[in-house]
């Protein structure tokens, strides 16, 4: 009843021409992408990890994390997991989760991760670390290149997370961990 | 000092956050520190201002398509497998969260930052009927344990010491007496909401955007509250107004890169979640709210308020804001948006937020949107006079300015007289009756006027 009521009312209320939305090309970025990617990332309590190879990864991944419950999504990467507790509740004792990042973004230093890639959309945000690995090659400059990349992707659920979760609204002193990850590592594949 | 009014005006509680005068400095100094943040960030994107002309033009689009968008938004939504609802109005929306609710039996929910649930006072219509809203996003937590609400749209409880939030922690949260670590603190709010994601069933949240081509919305957060809630629930509500619209997927970059970066300084939030079907086995809600946004799109001056997408840069610009609080506004949105948004809802009771106001034009320059904030502040004032809503004292001031100012001879006599006041009887500008002369110390008055300074100087040449 309200639709109809309130469709009418925004319709009276429109202009009679409709504005075009200009044309708009950002201009050519200069810097180098996976050096901005970095610096952003580390600026915003984010770290990053170059690495050769996925071993490198596992490697790091049972030095720091042995003894805790390591979720990984990606093959290679200890403890691999094809299938996930149905109710995600349970994986609030995720010590780490590595997961396989789409791509990153330099200007800000965000990752892109969609449900096809976090085996649980709870996941990421219920684990106490986390690991995402990205190519290189896969760093766009902008969002702008980042939404071009993105296109009509049929994703049920996508996120840019950039580093660990995080507040400051106890007198503006920043703390990471408030309620997801505490920490956010980028394996940087190279 | 109330005038007519029927309630205090934003002076009146204004000077009751200036009793403390420590702590307007240093919420002052807090606001414009973050201000500068957002200098520097926006200082690092070349395309800063074209951005913001992007921005303001896609949401002009928005305003002027916006019943098409809305339709095609729904339909997206719904093959997307989310329901859709309208509501006209506050009540309206409260209902139709409150029937979601008792459908699914619960009496505990958790709900992210919603500056709509705030206009709308969800939280209140819930409580009155038998369901706790916990709010996860820390400072909400904060002032809601104060029974408070937020005082800053990004920021909401800037106005609390660290050592009052240790204090408030020790009485509801039984951390020990005298610790106020914010690290501590948070990790103790941590455990403690913890426990409430893990236990709802339904988690409301606000939405930052709305996509008409697909039907998703996107919710940007820092803490990473409104994932965990959702992802966690078995039934999400997204409330939204109707201007959140945007019309395609890609617009969202233009907004997504002004939008941290206006707010806090951020390149951008640590989460932008893009919500588009429900997580198997979820439901999913979306509330599409008006509640007097479309009649504020029929006032050709006042409509590109609509345009906000609550950054909060122009309250922490607010050379007001900075020196009044934010609870001065009395409002849910305060500073200088707030003041053109409250109006719009009800005019005679916000009848005093035009007024808190130097007209310097600050928010305006900082809005990532472009919306000729100060402009509508003054024409707000106009609006407003003319009605009526004006308190006597004001209505009287402003009588006798047009009669001096339209007045060439008086104006001329009364500056005479007022220079010879001012010197002979010195406190009688600073008394209680000139509320200009709170916190304020008179200037000694010149002997001459600029007029015969003017005239003088002239012929000397």
């Amino acid at each position: 009843m309200s639709r109809d009521k309130m469709l009418l009312a925004i319709r009276e209320a429109l202009p009679k021409e409709a504005t075009a939305i200009p044309d708009y090309q950002p201009s050519a970025t200069s810097f180098d992408v996976v050096q901005k990617f970095i610096d952003t990332l580390v600026g915003i309590g984010g770290a990053v990890i170059k690495v050769s190879s996925l071993s490198v990864v596992n490697d790091y991944v049972i030095k720091h994390f042995s003894g805790q419950r390591v979720v990984s999504l990606v093959q290679g990467v200890d403890s691999y997991a094809t299938t996930l507790e149905a109710d995600p509740h349970l994986l609030e004792n995720v010590a780490l989760t590595v997961v396989p990042g789409a791509f990153g973004v330099a200007e800000n230093g965000a990752v892109w991760i969609t449900d096809g890639s976090m085996g649980d959309r709870a996941l990421p945000f219920i684990a106490n670390n986390l690991a995402m690995i990205i190519s290189a090659q896969d760093i766009v400059p902008t969002l702008h290149e980042a939404y071009q990349r993105i296109g009509a992707d049929g994703y049920n659920f996508g996120t840019f997370i950039a580093g660990p979760s995080k507040t400051a609204d106890i007198e503006q002193s920043l703390v990471l961990g408030a309620h997801g990850p505490k920490s956010n590592t980028i394996f940087l594949l190279a | 000092m109330m005038g007519n009014q029927p309630t205090q005006d934003h002076a009146t509680r204004a000077e009751v956050f200036n009793r403390d005068e420590a702590r307007v400095d240093w919420h002052d100094k807090t606001l414009w520190f973050i201000r500068q943040k957002r200098d520097r960030a926006a200082w690092t994107i070349p395309d800063w201002e074209a951005l913001r002309d992007q921005a303001s033009a896609i949401k002009d689009n928005v305003l002027s398509n916006l019943h098409d968008y809305l339709i095609s938004f729904e339909a997206q939504a719904q093959r997307n497998g989310v329901v859709v609802h309208w509501a006209a109005d506050a009540e309206e929306h409260n209902e139709i969260v409150h029937q979601i609710l008792k459908r699914h039996q619960v009496s505990k929910i958790v709900k992210s930052k919603s500056m709509l649930t705030e206009e709308c006072r969800l939280n209140e219509y819930l409580h009155d009927h038998g369901v706790e809203v916990v709010d996860t996003d820390l400072g909400e937590r904060i002032v809601q344990l104060a029974g408070e609400p937020p005082s800053h749209i990004v920021l909401p409880c800037i106005h609390w010491k660290k050592e009052e939030i240790g204090a408030l922690f020790h009485k509801h949260l039984g951390t020990p007496e005298g610790n106020a670590d914010p690290t501590f603190l948070t990790a103790a709010a941590r455990t403690h909401l913890r426990q409430s994601f893990m236990s709802s069933k339904v988690a409301i949240t606000g939405v930052n955007f709305g996509v008409a081509e697909t039907g998703e919305i996107v919710v940007c957060t820092n803490e990473g509250n409104a994932d965990l809630g959702v992802q966690l629930a078995d039934v999400h509500i997204a409330c939204m107004g109707i201007e959140k619209l945007i019309p395609e997927r890609k617009h969202l970059s233009v907004f997504l890169r002004l939008l941290a970066r206006s707010a806090t300084g951020q390149p951008i939030t640590t989460y932008s979640s893009h919500f588009r079907k429900p997580r198997p086995g979820q439901e999913m809600h979306i509330v599409l709210v008006d509640n007097g946004r479309s009649e504020r799109m029929k006032h050709h001056s006042f409509k590109n308020a609509l345009k906000c997408i609550r950054c909060g840069a122009c309250m922490n610009t607010c050379p007001v804001y900075r020196r009044s609080g934010g609870h001065s506004y009395n409002y849910a949105i305060a500073g200088p948006i707030g003041s053109i948004l409250a109006p719009s809802l009800d005019m005679k009771q916000y009848a005093d937020l035009p007024f808190a106001s130097t007209l310097c034009g600050s928010c305006s320059n900082v809005c990532p949107v472009k919306i000729n904030i100060h402009e509508q502040l003054y024409q707000w004032r106009q609006v407003i006079v003319q009605a009526g809503y004006v308190s006597k004292q004001k209505e009287v001031g402003i009588a006798a300015m047009t009669a001096v100012l339209s007045r060439p001879w008086l104006y001329r006599y009364a500056g005479n007289v007022g220079r010879w006041f001012l010197k002979t009887f010195p406190t009688l500008a600073s008394n209680k009756i000139n509320p200009w002369a709170k916190q304020r110390e008179m200037p000694a008055p010149p002997s001459q006027s600029f007029r015969r300074w003017y005239q003088d100087n002239r012929k000397k040449k």
